[in-house]
């Protein structure tokens, strides 16, 4: 079992959650992050002072996968969030080490589909 | 004479046809995905600024200075000759200055209306230019032919107590124009855009209710039984209306949604704006509970049916509810109201109802064709539709960056 986390752009994750549907990865769990990257941003201008902190806005995916599962959601998430520009995010790639449903106390693999 | 009770309500109207407009900011605002919720009080605090402006230089005068041509006359640029001092042809007891910033609201609202058809994909710029043109060639010439001395459906006696076909069908169905040409948002089908702040969507619509007490109570130009009438039949038809669309979810959809009465309550606000000054309160009761119908078909059924993104329902609710509102006009209209109108059909008037039709009419085919020129020429020259990656950050960035919400202080 593999946790994937991904930090992708907020304007991809439609892209991204129809490419996680078609390769049949269904589970996700969507959270906005700030973060700190390479890319410089967007520039907000209020009342004439720039702001281009280095904070920027991200989609952060969690999705938690069986081993054979693992290539086709790192493929869906690429083929979604890239446009090939310095900020398109990162995708990491944790052992998960157990898994359980809470409403049948299920464990492992089962639990995770 | 001037006046002074009659000139203090004029102005107040004003003041509260002034505010529709922030109103309908909040209305519109709430509806589109948080991305885009500037954009959108942007695009109606800008006209505020820009059609003020126009309205004094240009505006005034090619839609009130009697001519006998396409517009009004050019006498009164820049407020030539429109003084403190009362123009009797448009009211005897205000100041002339009065009647003209009164109108100047409505001139202010009417472009505003339309942002819900083209809303989350119009380029700014584009934006500005369509607006200002829009208002030089449909606004103006149509609120001339309607209420200006002269105007030839004035003359045939089409009745229009304070906009329905002036603003709301004319906005509406150049709403419709806009969002076919345009095209749909991108997306739209996998994603189902859900309004991003329901609250302002609830104080939007207060704040329209309250402030067309202004634009129909206001219209009588006077503060008497008239303004009386039109105000009590206003808040009756925003009443009825709101209920009859909550009454059809509750039937249809098994619950009734805030979203749904202010829907109707903006609904049955269209659709008495003809009639305010016209019918009574029974009528006004009846107006506003077959708007919601109406309307309720126009953008759950229609709108799916031929598959134009009209956004925020522009035309839905403010065409279909502008035109019910002019047809139930020749309807309802009795003389017993209002001696300086006349009896509609149900009074024996059949004419009336026909002037109607024919007022409707010219308005959507005016108002549509040269909308469509306008639009074409803007997209020829500066392309009017933002591209697909400015459309998926969102307009509040990308157009004026700026952001309504953070995430962290």
């Amino acid at each position: 079992m593999k946790l994937v986390i991904a930090i992708i752009q907020p304007y991809k994750l439609e892209e991204v959650k129809e490419e996680l549907y078609k390769a049949e990865v269904n589970l996700i769990t969507v959270s906005e992050v700030l973060g700190h990257g390479r890319q410089k941003g967007v520039t907000e201008v209020y009342r004439g002072s720039k702001e281009t902190g280095n904070l920027l806005r991200k989609i952060r995916l969690e999705i938690a996968v069986n081993d054979n599962f693992l290539e086709p959601t790192i493929r869906a998430i690429v083929k979604g969030a890239k446009s090939g520009e310095t900020g398109d995010g990162k995708i990491f790639v944790l052992d998960l080490k157990e898994c359980i449903r809470i409403r049948t106390e299920e464990r492992g693999s089962v639990a995770i589909g | 004479m001037i006046n002074s009770g009659d000139t203090a309500w004029v102005l107040i109207s004003s003041a509260l046809v002034l505010l529709m407009t922030p109103g309908l900011a909040f209305f519109y605002g709430g509806m589109v995905r948080r991305k885009n919720v500037l954009s959108v009080l942007m695009q109606c605090f800008i006209i505020m600024c820009v059609l003020s402006i126009h309205w004094v230089l240009i505006g005034y005068s090619l839609s009130f200075a009697p001519s006998k041509g396409f517009w009004g006359g050019l006498q009164w640029l820049g407020l030539n000759g429109v003084g403190l001092g009362s123009y009797a042809d448009y009211s005897a007891t205000i100041p002339h200055q009065a009647f003209m910033i009164f109108q100047a609201m409505f001139a202010i609202i009417t472009p505003a209306l339309i942002i819900g058809a083209f809303a989350e994909r119009m380029k700014f710029s584009a934006f500005l230019i369509f607006t200002l043109l829009w208002a030089t060639f449909v606004y103006d010439p149509l609120c001339n032919w309607v209420w200006g001395m002269g105007g030839w459906l004035r003359n045939l006696g089409a009745l229009d107590f304070a906009g329905g076909t002036v603003v709301h069908i004319n906005a509406g169905i150049a709403a419709l124009v806009t969002a076919i040409v345009l095209g749909r948002r991108s997306n739209l089908d996998k994603n189902v855009p859900t309004p991003h702040n329901m609250p302002f969507v609830v104080l939007g619509t207060a704040l329209l209710w309250f402030g067309w007490f202004g634009f129909n109570a206001g219209s009588a130009l006077a503060a008497n039984g008239l303004a009386v009438n039109a105000f009590v039949v206003t808040n009756t038809a925003a009443a009825s209306a709101g209920l009859s669309w909550a009454w059809i979810e509750w039937m249809r959809n098994g619950k009734p949604t805030i979203f749904g009465v202010c829907s109707g309550a903006v609904a049955g606000l269209v659709a008495i704006t003809p009639a305010a000054g016209f019918v009574s309160v029974i009528p006004a009761i009846i107006i506003g509970l077959v708007v919601s119908v109406f309307c309720f078909i126009a953008v759950t059924v229609i709108k799916p049916l031929f598959g134009y993104d009209d956004s925020l329902d522009a035309f839905g609710v403010h065409c279909i509810g502008g035109i019910w509102g002019a047809l139930a006009t020749g309807l309802f209209a009795s003389k017993l109201v209002n001696p300086n109108g006349s009896d509609g059909l149900f009074l024996g008037n059949p004419r009336q109802f026909l002037i109607q039709l024919l007022a409707v009419g010219v308005t959507l085919v005016y108002t549509g064709l040269v909308t469509f020129i306008i639009y074409k020429l803007v997209d020829i020259f500066i392309g009017v539709r933002v591209d697909e990656k400015s459309e998926a950050m969102g307009l509040d960035l990308t157009q004026h960056r700026e952001r309504a919400y953070t995430v962290l202080e």
